[in-house]
């Protein structure tokens, strides 16, 4: 015999041609891995695309908070210096970044989602912002008037067009437009991609800063979202508003020799003669709620990117001053709503069990013929909708249904008192159990079938009983099954939402009820990828726990 | 055929039957009884009853008919967890979430008797098996042989006064199934135990058992110690399963006293020992020995009886050399050769004349 493989004192071990064993093994088996990752690559990829895509989707959801900053930037930045404790109100600065960001939210129509976002912080604020963004553009109202009386130029779109552009040959600000494209598409869904026909002038942006940037947002929402022509619409109120002030402010109109500098020269000096734009005074007239603290103590508090309110407002507790903070013992649901879920889902377990053993050993004993007919009545559920078996359930257990009618008919209960057995838990216990059962037989009887006879007869041969041999023999083997059907049985039922959703009524739903309703009605997806994540973790947990206890390598599905 | 049943067995089946399905029997009218102390086996095919009698035995079964009696007394209605029958089963059934002392501790515990008691009958009978030091370990960390000393131990750690095994070293390999076999029968014989104990395999039957039963078809075909069931077969399918058997196909032309004359089918004439033929003009099987068939006929003297044979096939096994010869016309007549230093070496085609003695040539049963 030669020797292919010969370990040196140093080295690796090498195949017969030289190269490093390990290497030449890898390469051996890369085409049977490819060939496996290939079989498996639609699954995989169906499944990643339809299933973790939007779970990892949804975990985001739990913590993102971008669209108080994305609607409301400046605000946001000028409210950074504010402190909520000091008991006043925000400077006139977040007021007048406050009207720029309003309006603008207001043409895009985002201010409803932000107030609604909001909302679910401190209730009122939605219809807060939904009044605030229908009266925006009245306000600085006069001074606008007083701008175009004094020239009809201010009010002709050619005009502002030109002025904005810096005339022909002008140097441009691309990166102006780029900054307010990105603004707006982080404002709206929309990316705000494409031509426009304009690019602001270099010099007048640096003129008219603000007026500059309100025209080029104007500019690209009438082109983009609107789809007209830049120089055949006249700009917005806000355009206006910013050009007093950027006038107002004391720019340097004088040594400006662009096109419409002759008419900046004659606004700057009819602003001089008026008072400043009070927007806080404008706000509070549009609704006096501006004046509330609390209301921008909450725009505060959630104007970071990620938060986690929704995961404090999960389990009951909100952000206060000093941290989180206990909600109202009248607002908290959450957390009893979680209680609830894992008390209910033991029971169910726990029923499941009870009902489920003898079946399944039954089935796992009988003769083959016998027990094949068993397994069909056993399965006969599954082949039911569960919208079906569920609404049995109702037919079966309301105060009307089968059981009430057979109990009166038999006498034992009175007609007036009839058993309240649908719409609160006892309902949801019944129902499920008996939607979960088959999950609890099929994982027993897997295991029981596998335990040979032999056992319990070595046992009966010993000089045991038929119940000692069953509890001391067989009933330890049979654990692992029942630790399996255990496992499957908590986890579907913490997270069923059609069974309590039906015959749950208030007493009797679940979180997943709650969740749902967070999707579908409240639209508070964020507090419902929290809770989901919460149910996730829960289960991970309740998982890694029986994983120490009993051990996974106890649980059989087959 | 069987014993007939008498006060004094310790073990007796009377006249029992088992059918499953109300059909066919699997067991028909058995009868056995068994002194105290002895070691029997019941060796047959698959199929042929033996483990079922063995089930009746212990209690697992219910006989459909007759009736079974241990120590005197009818057993027919007493669960198994009171008849005091101790059983080793095929795969052991050690119990695998019990450590070996629990397994063995059982027995004890369900009898109700006390920890310090338990303990000092636990140690002896795993001493007994030499596994004193494996009391902590759980079954699966055990090699095969050593379970099986196990689950002997434990079908012995209670005193039971008859013991059942079912097949169990079936699962062992060669070796060591040698070993246990002796270490079975020896123990068995020291304790002075009752013991019945069902296999497939002959050499086993036959190494460790005081008698052997031979079961075909629900039916004790031959009840006899190991060498009298192999020396003198009474029918053809004793003959035929224990041990290896060359068979010549005739008819009976004479009988008279301890011979017959048969005429085989080429019309060849012989003589044989008369041993379940009843009258002239019969069909016939004759069974010869492969180790009583003599190459050199001289050594055999002047009763034996010569055939022209021609060799086809020389096969080597160490000890012995086997060949097989093409002898009245079939071809899968065997004899086997002591490798002595005078031995010779057949080779294939060779013609050559054998012979045996009239007393190994036995006349059975038609197959």
């Amino acid at each position: 015999m030669s020797d292919t493989t010969e370990t040196t004192e140093s080295g690796p071990v090498l195949s017969a041609d030289g190269t490093p064993l390990k290497r030449s093994l890898r390469r051996a088996l890369r085409a049977q891995k490819m060939r496996a990752l290939a079989l498996i690559a639609p699954l995989l990829i169906f499944v990643l695309v339809t299933f973790i895509a939007p779970i990892a989707d949804m975990l985001f959801r739990s913590v993102e908070n971008q669209i108080v900053s994305n609607t409301l930037p400046r605000t946001v930045v000028a409210l950074q210096d504010w402190d909520a404790d000091s008991g006043e109100l925000p400077s006139p600065e977040v007021y007048e970044a406050l009207y720029d960001d309003m309006f603008l939210a207001a043409e895009a129509k985002e201010h409803t989602r932000l107030g609604t976002r909001l909302n679910y912080e401190q209730t009122g604020i939605s219809s807060l912002f939904r009044s605030t963004g229908r009266g925006v553009d009245d306000i600085g109202e006069d001074h606008v008037d007083a701008l175009e009386d004094l020239d009809e130029a201010w009010e002709d779109e050619a005009f502002w067009y030109t002025l904005m552009t810096g005339g022909e040959g002008a140097e441009p600000n691309t990166a102006l437009l780029e900054e307010q494209r990105r603004r707006l598409a982080d404002l709206t869904s929309d990316s705000f991609a494409g031509e426009i026909g304009f690019v602001p002038g270099q010099a007048i942006s640096e003129l008219l800063p603000q007026t500059a940037r309100a025209y080029t947002a104007f500019a690209l929402f009438t082109v983009i979202a609107d789809e007209d022509v830049v120089a055949e619409e006249e700009p917005w109120e806000a355009v206006k508003v910013a050009l007093i002030q950027d006038l107002k402010a004391g720019a340097d109109v004088a040594g400006y020799d662009g096109p419409g500098a002759a008419e900046l020269v004659a606004a700057q000096q009819m602003v001089a003669d008026l008072p400043p734009i009070d927007f806080k005074a404008a706000f509070l007239a549009e609704d006096e709620d501006w004046g509330a603290i609390e209301n921008w103590k909450t725009i505060q508090v959630y104007s970071p990117e990620f938060t986690s309110g929704y995961f404090l407002n999960a389990v009951d507790m909100q952000k206060g001053p000093d941290g989180p903070e206990a909600r109202p013992e009248n607002q908290q649901i959450y957390i009893m709503l979680f209680q609830r879920t894992l008390f209910m889902s033991l029971v169910i377990m726990g029923s499941c069990i009870l009902l489920g053993y003898p079946i399944a050993y039954l089935l796992s004993n009988l003769p083959v013929r016998t027990a094949n007919l068993l397994m069909i009545l056993v399965l006969l559920p599954f082949w039911t909708s569960l919208l079906v078996r569920t609404s049995a359930w109702k037919v079966m257990l309301q105060q009307q249904g089968v059981i009430n009618d057979t109990l009166v008919w038999l006498g034992i209960v009175d007609d007036a008192s009839r058993l309240v057995m649908i719409n609160n838990q006892f309902g949801t216990i019944v129902a499920m159990t008996h939607i979960l059962l088959p999950f609890m037989i099929l994982p027993m009887y897997s295991v029981m079938s596998t335990i040979p006879p032999s056992y319990v007869r070595a046992a009966r041969s010993l000089g045991a009983t038929n119940w000692t041999a069953f509890w001391r023999v067989y009933f330890p083997q049979s654990v692992p099954g029942i630790g399996a059907g255990s496992i499957l049985v908590f986890i579907l039922a913490i997270g069923y939402y059609i069974t309590p959703e039906i015959v749950g009524g208030t007493t009797g739903t679940f979180i997943s009820n709650r969740i749902a309703y967070h999707i579908s009605s409240s639209l508070n997806w964020g507090l419902a990828a929290a809770l989901g994540s919460i149910l996730l973790a829960a289960v991970l947990i309740l998982y890694w726990a029986y994983d120490k206890i009993v051990g996974i390598d106890n649980v059989k599905l087959g | 055929m069987a014993d007939t049943a008498n006060s004094d067995a310790f073990v007796a089946f009377e006249r029992v039957q088992k059918s499953y399905d109300g059909e066919t029997l699997v067991v028909k009218d058995l009868n056995l009884s068994m002194p105290k102390g002895e070691f029997l086996t019941m060796l047959g095919p698959s199929g042929s009853g033996k483990t079922t009698c063995l089930m009746m035995l212990a209690g697992f079964e219910t006989a459909t008919h007759g009736e079974i009696k241990l120590d005197g007394r009818p057993i027919n209605n007493i669960p198994p967890h009171k008849r005091g029958i101790g059983m080793v089963f095929q795969n052991y059934a050690l119990f695998p979430h019990m450590t070996v002392a629990e397994n063995l501790s059982f027995p004890l515990e369900v009898r109700k008797i006390g920890k310090s008691d338990r303990e000092a009958k636990v140690k002896r009978a795993l001493d007994m098996v030499q596994m004193g030091d494996f009391g902590g370990r759980r079954p699966a960390q055990l090699s095969g042989g050593q379970q099986q000393r196990i689950a002997l131990a434990r079908a012995l750690v209670f005193e039971p006064e008859l013991v059942l095994m079912d097949e169990p070293l079936g699962a062992l390999d060669k070796q060591l199934r040698e070993h246990m076999q002796f270490e079975i029968t020896n123990l068995a014989h020291e304790l002075g135990i009752t013991t019945v104990y069902v296999t497939h395999d002959q050499t086993e039957a036959l190494t460790m058992s005081d008698r052997v039963a031979v079961f075909d078809d629900g039916r004790i075909q031959q009840l006899a110690p190991p060498d009298e069931l192999y020396e003198s077969p009474d029918n053809s399918f004793v003959a035929q399963f224990i041990g290896e058997n060359n068979t010549l196909e005739g008819t009976i032309k004479e009988i008279k006293d301890d011979l017959c004359l048969v005429e085989l089918d080429d019309g060849e004439l012989i003589d044989a020992k008369p041993v379940n033929v009843s009258k002239v003009g019969d069909r016939t099987t004759i069974s010869i020995r492969p180790e009583r068939v003599e190459v050199d006929t001289d050594k055999l003297g002047e009763s034996a009886h010569t055939l022209k044979a021609e060799v086809k096939e020389f096969i080597y096994m160490g000890d012995v050399f086997r060949t097989r010869l093409s002898v009245a016309g079939k071809d899968d007549f065997i004899i086997k050769t002591r490798n002595s230093a005078d031995q010779r070496r057949l080779k294939p085609g060779e013609q050559v004349e054998i012979g045996w003695l009239p007393r190994d040539c036995r006349a059975l049963d038609a197959v």
